[in-house]
């Protein structure tokens, strides 16, 4: 394929006359410059505009960082982890800085499904972008009710964060074992009104174990990866340095593992998956897209660089141009 | 979308002591918005180091469209942020947090360390009586800014200076009252005084740290204990980024 850069014919193509322009140059794959381009990818029957969403916990529910970003030029939206009533978190420090990411024992603070119900949904709706709601519990009948409470609601999709302890299986993550991966997901389709997208730990010894699983009980993707477990001692202080002792690791420190973990999962089962774990480039997200990811999420990158999510944006769309990619969907999982 | 994270041209840096430094941004935008009390998040170069630095504004000339930080060197940011000259220029977003609100008559205004510089816009912007008192460990320094506002107490724990001891002793000392308090400083100074101002019954603003990453209010990664269920986030956490870092000495348990 060659690619030749027609910008200067811009203003002379009109969709009238571009497949005439077009078929006078049959030697060449013809782009135009930043269009005729399609960058929108479907989960689950739902169509988003393009494949970048935010990574929950790391983008509140899009308020806060709406001053920052304009939320209608993301996909999608997925908003921090929503439990059946309010959840206090984890004693500070809840965040640190290590090499090239961080790691955080925030602990799953949020307000509850009604509060989120009536502020954050009414929110993000205002904007032209998908939301994805991330529900956490710690029995399944927590996941339950805040599922059949937002069967109701106007959102899109929910991703269910299952690296929660279990509290009644004695506070292993539900993501830990195959058999309670198949049992919620199959539970939580069973009752759903939106496609549901497991999202799987990485702290596991065969990732696609947990993702055959998930595809087993029905879930309609996958989202992966969240954080590595870790741990920081303050020196100085000689304790440890979050107040949780242990936190997740996250940012570009744990991307090679987390593109593996993509690729070995599109391997095996047919889902569509949401790719993430230190993503803070486009150049970053496209590995995640040609491991096999349909959509891919920002996370500890928005920190460093508020305007994160729509840098990749735009740079997939650049790199669509530069290599004259007419559709999105030609890059997904194409090393394999 | 009203704000961005922008790269931002020092005017000056200078050393104020061994490792405590004074910066002026040429930062119009933020200058024009920014109240005293509020904070900036500065950004590292080198994107290793993904979290920003959150840096309090010590000083708005919003006239001239700049800002002055003053920053004590810790650790790997504020090293880098120290070697910046003028002319070298650096990413800041800001400005971030609740900042001080101006109230009462007579104010006693109260600094710990290194969260002494927060405090001098306040006390340029306050009308009424000040007794401004600053607490170091050893060596001083932004002394001088602070007389051109009001009455200067000093205190240093090694007594080197003033009263030796803590700013509870500088204020116990001379004898000093107010119907307000203002204090931004390491914890232990900020319980000592939230204790004291319920004591002598006087309404205390206190300027918490914590640890952050986003700055904004998204991560809930710096919370403090409220006394009752916030709002926002339903529960007895407030996020210092957001709801502060500025609170009600009865707000908060320290
Ligand atoms: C609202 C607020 C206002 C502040 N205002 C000032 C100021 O005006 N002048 C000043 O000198 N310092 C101020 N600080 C403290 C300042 O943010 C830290 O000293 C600085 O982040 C240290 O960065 P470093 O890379 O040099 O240190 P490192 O120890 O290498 O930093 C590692 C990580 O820890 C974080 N960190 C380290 N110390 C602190 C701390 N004390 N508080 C919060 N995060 C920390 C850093 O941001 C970074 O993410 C303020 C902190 C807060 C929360
Ligand atoms: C501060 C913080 C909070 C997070 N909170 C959640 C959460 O509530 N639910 C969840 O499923 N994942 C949560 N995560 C994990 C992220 O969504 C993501 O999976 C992980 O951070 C890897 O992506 P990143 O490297 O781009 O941040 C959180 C991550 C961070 C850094
Ligand atoms: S630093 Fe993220 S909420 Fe305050």
């Amino acid at each position: 394929m060659q690619i030749v850069d027609i910008h200067y014919l811009e203003g002379f193509l009109t969709p009238n006359n571009i497949n005439c322009v077009v078929s006078q140059l049959p030697k060449f794959d013809i782009h135009k410059k930043g269009d005729i381009m399609n960058t929108s990818v479907n989960i689950g029957g739902i169509t988003f505009n393009n494949p970048v969403t935010t990574a929950s916990g790391t983008f509140g529910s899009g308020i806060e960082y709406s001053d920052y970003v304009d939320l209608s030029k993301l996909g999608a939206v997925t908003t921090k982890g929503v439990a059946s009533f309010p959840w206090g978190g984890n004693p500070t420090p809840r965040v640190i800085e290590t090499p090239s990411g961080m790691l955080n024992a925030i602990g799953l603070q949020n307000p509850g499904v009604d509060v989120f119900i009536a502020r954050d949904i009414p929110f993000l709706r205002k904007f032209d972008t998908k939301i994805i709601v991330n529900v956490v519990g710690k029995t399944i009948e927590d996941y339950c009710e805040v599922v059949d409470k937002l069967a109701e609601c106007d959102v899109d999709m929910l991703e269910i964060n299952i690296s929660c302890p279990n509290v009644k299986e004695g506070g292993i993550a539900f993501g830990q074992d195959a058999k309670q991966v198949h049992y919620i997901t199959s539970e939580i389709k069973k009752r759903a009104k939106q496609p549901i997208i497991m999202k799987l730990s990485p702290n596991v010894t065969d990732v696609t174990e947990m993702a055959r699983a998930a595809e087993a009980g029905g879930a309609d993707g996958i989202s992966l990866i969240n954080t590595l477990t870790g741990m920081k001692i303050d020196i100085h202080k000689r304790t440890y340095a979050l107040g949780n002792k242990t936190g997740g690791l996250s940012g570009p420190a744990i991307r090679p593992i987390a593109v593996r973990m993509v690729d070995l999962v599109a391997s095996v089962v047919k889902l569509p998956i949401i790719g993430m774990g230190g993503i803070a480039s486009a150049e970053d997200a496209l590995e995640f897209i040609m491991a096999g990811a349909t959509m891919v999420a920002v996370g500890t990158a928005n920190f460093n660089n508020p305007s994160a999510t729509m840098d990749v944006v735009e740079g997939i769309k650049e790199y669509m141009s530069n290599y004259g990619i007419s559709d999105i969907k030609e890059l997904i999982g194409c090393v394999r | 979308m009203a704000a961005v994270k922008d790269s931002i041209k020092i005017l000056e840096n200078i050393a104020l002591t061994d490792d405590v430094f004074s910066m002026w941004l040429d930062a119009s935008t933020i200058a024009k918005k920014a109240i005293p009390g509020q904070f900036v998040n500065l950004f590292s170069k080198d994107h290793s180091m993904m979290l920003p630095r959150p840096i309090s504004i010590c000083e708005i000339d919003k006239l001239g469209g700049r800002i002055r930080l003053v920053f004590r060197v810790v650790g790997k940011g504020t090293k880098e942020f120290s070697l910046l000259k003028r002319g070298d220029s650096i990413e800041v977003m800001g400005p971030l947090g609740n900042g001080f609100s101006i109230e009462g008559k007579k104010a006693l205004i109260i600094g710990g360390g290194i969260g002494i510089p927060p405090l001098l816009q306040l006390s340029k912007d306050f009308a009424g009586e000040k007794h401004i008192v600053l607490g170091y460990r050893d060596t001083t320094f932004m002394e001088e800014d602070f007389r051109a506002y009001g009455n200067v107490y000093i205190s240093t724990e090694d007594g080197s200076r003033g009263v030796k001891g803590n700013v509870v002793n500088a204020i116990e000392e001379n004898n000093l009252d107010a119907d307000i308090i203002y204090a931004c400083g390491p914890t232990p100074m900020l319980k000592g005084l939230q204790q004291y101002a319920k004591e002598h019954n006087i309404k205390a603003q206190l300027s918490l740290e914590e640890r952050m990453a986003c700055g904004v209010g998204a991560c809930l990664g710096c919370v403090c204990k409220s006394r009752s269920v916030d709002d926002h986030s339903m529960v007895n956490n407030k996020r210092v980024c957001k709801e502060g870092p500025v609170f009600y000495g009865d707000e908060v348990e320290l």
